[in-house]
């Protein structure tokens, strides 16, 4: 009897030491990284990855696609290059700024959009962040095509020069760890479990008398908010803010990265946006036109790998073992 | 008002009514002016041949769907235009006719889901998951009560059809609701799981009214203290089962549809 026991413990125990050393080399590589790789173009990668994973939030622990994320990740750029250029506030105080324009944007788009399921859904999100991006082409603040330019980094607590390269990087990152800690701490939580069973069976949710349009809505602007801490932060790390990071482009790019990467993983995003980075910043300088190359990466990602690239590790025979795939249920 | 009189707790009294209730589907009318009366402390059938509307009067009373007419009273309220998730709040609580469960989550999840929120536990996104380790307790009650207890830890996709229905029982009596509905609830299943669920809905029954949709007539026969006939979308006959099972007109409605 006992023994069986301490059998079904270390048996229980294996995933989590498995995935503890997994947590541990991947902030090890990315404490070191800097020494390996230009900084501006992990910051994007983090940046980018920040923002995927919030989407993912929406996307995988919810079951809402939405096609108008861009226009928290890029309003929220604005908000923040703004309150920090314009307003003079330090860049911590200018994040916050990001964040809760984000998440206001997030209310009011959110709140039309859950009206309506599927289809209906990402089209409503994507008109709406549509109608943004005109305004934010029209808005006075903004400086239409031109965007916020030189936008300074400032210093951190009022000490920390984030004007150097290796500074920004920490702080980067550590900004980073607190959004993704967050979303962890959304996606296992009572509230997360919630969200799960919505996008399980929401017919099910709805008789067992959950109001699931308010989970939804409040996933909504979860998201939205987290988005926008990721584009406050890409604002400070590239010291602009421009119409780009508003396009419907840009909300097609999260959307390719959480594929590739896995959705419904909570890592998974942050693959799918390095993946697409990295191409992005290697066919920059190359003759190879970058969409077609991207999307031909896509395709075969979905032909063979649907689960994405994390989602297929841990629906493999390694990752099994390793305890991971209730993981990403 | 006469409602708010203490009753004895097994005294049946009408906890959910319908009057006139009407559902047009373009020119097709589904349900056509059913009166219904649930008791407390009664099990209620609903039965009649195929497509005959039973389930769409489920989906009215629990406001699924709207009626084009008609009023709902559930507990002394009017119900006719709330929400369908109010209604379950309200204590109103149904299954359903495909199985209705969380195919990702565990058994153990799926039950304590449906705790989650009767417990306040279901808006916490600051809280560890370890918080709902409080609800364990009531979940596992509930999971041996229908007999899953070896499953407990499975996921609910690789039930047994079967299971899968008795999950979904485990899970919509963990609202302890007042009122159940039912939609086929031993559709599929084993002998032995109909004889252990048919033991349930008894024992729930003593202190709850149940209204349900059931094809098995010998499960009718032995369970149902009233029995409705459906036929067309209107009511053919009412009664227990004995007289109902007796009306010529509800002999020739199943003949050749259904096997008494």
């Amino acid at each position: 009897m006992t023994l069986t026991l301490e059998l079904q413990n270390q048996k229980e125990r294996r995933p989590i030491v498995a995935q503890t050393v997994f947590l541990g080399a991947g902030l090890v590589l990315l404490l070191l990284a800097p020494l390996f790789f230009y900084p501006v173009f992990l910051m994007k990668i983090l940046c980018f990855a920040l923002f995927a994973c919030a989407f993912n939030l929406l996307l995988g622990y919810t079951g809402l696609l939405s096609f108008g994320h861009a226009a928290f990740f890029g309003g929220a750029a604005y908000f923040t290059a703004h309150a920090v250029k314009e307003g003079g506030l330090p860049v911590e105080f200018g994040l916050l700024v990001g964040v809760a324009g984000a998440a206001l944007l997030g209310a009011v788009i959110g709140f039309f959009a859950i009206r309506r399921q599927g289809i209906y859904f990402a089209m409503i999100t994507l008109a709406l962040a549509q109608m943004f991006y005109f305004f934010c082409l029209q808005a006075e603040f903004t400086h239409g095509e031109d965007g916020i330019q030189s936008v300074p980094r400032g210093h951190l607590f009022g000490f920390i020069d984030l004007s150097q390269s290796s500074n920004m990087y920490y702080f980067v990152l550590a900004v980073f760890v607190i959004g993704i800690a967050v979303i962890w701490r959304i996606i296992n939580s009572p509230f997360g479990m919630i969200l799960k069973s919505i996008r399980e069976n929401e017919t099910r949710a709805i008789s067992l008398g959950y109001s699931v349009r308010n989970y939804k809505l409040a996933a909504f602007v979860m998201s939205a908010a987290l988005t926008g801490l990721a584009g406050g932060l890409k604002a400070l790390v590239f010291q602009f803010a421009t119409l780009t990071d508003v396009g419907w482009q840009m909300s097609g790019e999260v959307i390719l990265m959480t594929l590739l990467g896995g959705i419904g993983t909570l890592i998974g995003p942050l693959f799918g946006a390095a993946l697409v980075v990295t191409l992005q910043n290697y066919l920059a300088t190359s003759e190879f036109p970058v969409t077609i190359i991207t999307g031909v990466v896509f395709m075969v990602c979905v032909l063979l790998f649907r689960r994405g690239i994390v989602g297929e590790f841990y629906n493999s025979r390694l990752g099994r073992r390793l305890g991971f795939e209730h993981r990403h249920k | 008002m006469s409602i708010a009189v203490p009753l004895e707790n097994g005294a049946p009294r009408v906890v959910l009514s319908a009057r006139g209730l009407r559902r047009d589907f373009g020119g097709f009318t589904a349900v056509k002016d059913v009166d219904l009366d649930v008791h407390h402390a009664r099990v209620h059938a609903l039965i009649g041949p195929n497509g005959a509307g039973k389930t769409t009067v489920f989906n009215l009373l629990t406001k699924f769907l709207q009626p084009t007419r008609g009023t709902i009273t559930l507990l002394g309220e009017d119900i006719t235009n709330t929400a369908p998730d109010k209604v379950a709040r309200l204590g109103l609580v149904r299954s359903f006719q495909i199985s209705a469960v969380f195919p990702h989550l565990t058994v153990l999840d799926n039950v304590r889901v449906a705790l989650q929120r009767p417990n306040r536990l279901a808006t916490q996104f600051w809280k560890p998951l370890s918080a709902l380790d409080a609800l364990n307790g009531k979940a596992e009650q509930l999971i041996r009560s229908v007999g899953l207890d070896k499953e407990r830890n499975a996921a609910a996709a690789d039930l047994s059809y079967g299971r899968k229905r008795v999950l979904e029982i485990a899970t919509t009596l963990a609202l302890d609701p007042k009122v159940l509905l039912l939609d086929e609830p031993m559709a599929g299943m084993g002998h032995e799981d109909v004889g252990m669920v048919a033991e349930i809905i008894r024992e729930v029954a003593r202190e709850r009214a149940v209204l349900m949709v059931e094809h098995n007539l010998s499960v009718v026969a032995t369970l149902c203290h009233h029995v409705t006939v459906l036929q067309r979308g209107e009511i053919l006959a009412e009664g227990d089962y004995a007289t109902v099972s007796e009306d010529p007109r509800v002999r020739t409605a199943y003949m050749g549809t259904e096997e008494a």
